[in-house]
């Protein structure tokens, strides 16, 4: 299984990344943005940053980058795409995956560990976690506050596009589970066709042996599993 | 050809750092402030001539990359 790691002026998570995937089998290789395609490829990985300093939004800038052309088009064929934080805010601006990020309800830029509910396991990612498991991973951000109307949230809910949701961990007060005041504590979510998966947490950074946590490793075990 | 495009957060679309300007006024004594909503504006120096032709083309130029119409209304003044 090969990873493509899109890299942008201002991404800084993408050896974390390589590092998660490497661990659980995958190859990687990275492409620039300004590359007008990615190589040939199992999976393309937006990582998180601060691509082009977050400016005008998250996102925005480089979600018109020239490799993003070829990643929009090979993702409405079907192709896997995962963004995480600054990928996710990418996938939005594309218009890949619906809704907005806005700034965090605080204000605050919020680095902490976050407790996470999976709701949906029938997705490449996630399939290597039960239902409802809950796991402990890495947010940073300023703007991972979730908003969608109303009917937008209704159908993501219906149709189980509400892949991961904040919730509280052990000794965690509900106000403290939502790092970031997101709707329906919405943390990632998928496309119709369950190919694209963004989400605002770092499971790439609760991996490795050095990090606090190593709940995410089962998704990447999985990930390179159902892609190989 | 100069024009200037307000961006503004739509009804309805959580704004905090409104809320924390809001505040923030009250906090200095400011009463009688119901709300407030914090947008961006955008200077454009356009080589265009023709007024409607280059309405059009800012409204392209918001509809892909300098709004967000999920989240966000624009208007367009000319100049």
């Amino acid at each position: 299984m090969k990873a493509a790691i899109v890299l942008f002026p201002g991404t800084n998570r993408e050896i974390d990344m390589k590092d998660a995937l490497e661990r659980a089998g995958a190859a990687t290789e990275m492409v620039w943005h300004g590359d007008a395609e990615a190589p040939p490829c199992d999976l393309i990985v937006l990582p998180g940053g601060f691509s082009h300093g977050d400016y005008l939004r998250c996102g925005a800038m480089a979600a018109h980058s020239p490799v993003m052309r070829d990643v929009v088009a090979r993702a409405r064929a079907g192709a896997p795409v995962l963004g995480v934080c600054n990928g996710f805010q990418m996938l939005i601006e594309t218009g890949l995956l619906p809704g907005a990020l806005l700034r965090n309800a605080g204000l605050n830029f919020v680095c902490r560990d976050v407790h996470l509910r999976l709701e949906n396991r029938r997705l490449p990612l996630t399939g290597a976690l039960a239902e409802g498991d809950v796991i402990r991973v890495p947010v940073a951000h300023g703007d991972g506050n979730y908003f969608a109307d109303d009917e937008t949230l209704r159908r993501l809910e219906g149709e189980g596009r509400i892949v991961f949701r904040y919730v509280a961990g052990p000794d965690e007060t509900e106000e403290r589970a939502n790092p970031n005041g997101s709707a329906a504590g919405v943390a990632g979510v998928v496309n119709d066709a369950g190919n694209v998966l963004g989400m605002m947490p770092h499971p790439e950074d609760a991996t490795g042996p050095r990090q606090q946590s190593r709940d995410a490793a089962p998704l990447f075990d999985g990930l390179v599993e159902a892609l190989s | 050809m100069k024009a200037r495009v307000h961006i503004t957060l739509r009804n309805g679309v959580l704004d905090p750092q409104g809320k924390a300007i809001h505040n923030a006024l009250g906090a200095l004594g400011f009463d009688g402030v119901r709300e407030v909503r914090q947008g961006k504006v955008i200077d454009l120096d356009l080589a265009d001539t023709d007024e409607t032709g280059a309405r059009a083309r800012i409204e392209r130029m918001c509809e892909k990359l300098l709004a967000n119409t999920t989240i966000e209304n624009y208007a367009i003044e000319l100049c």
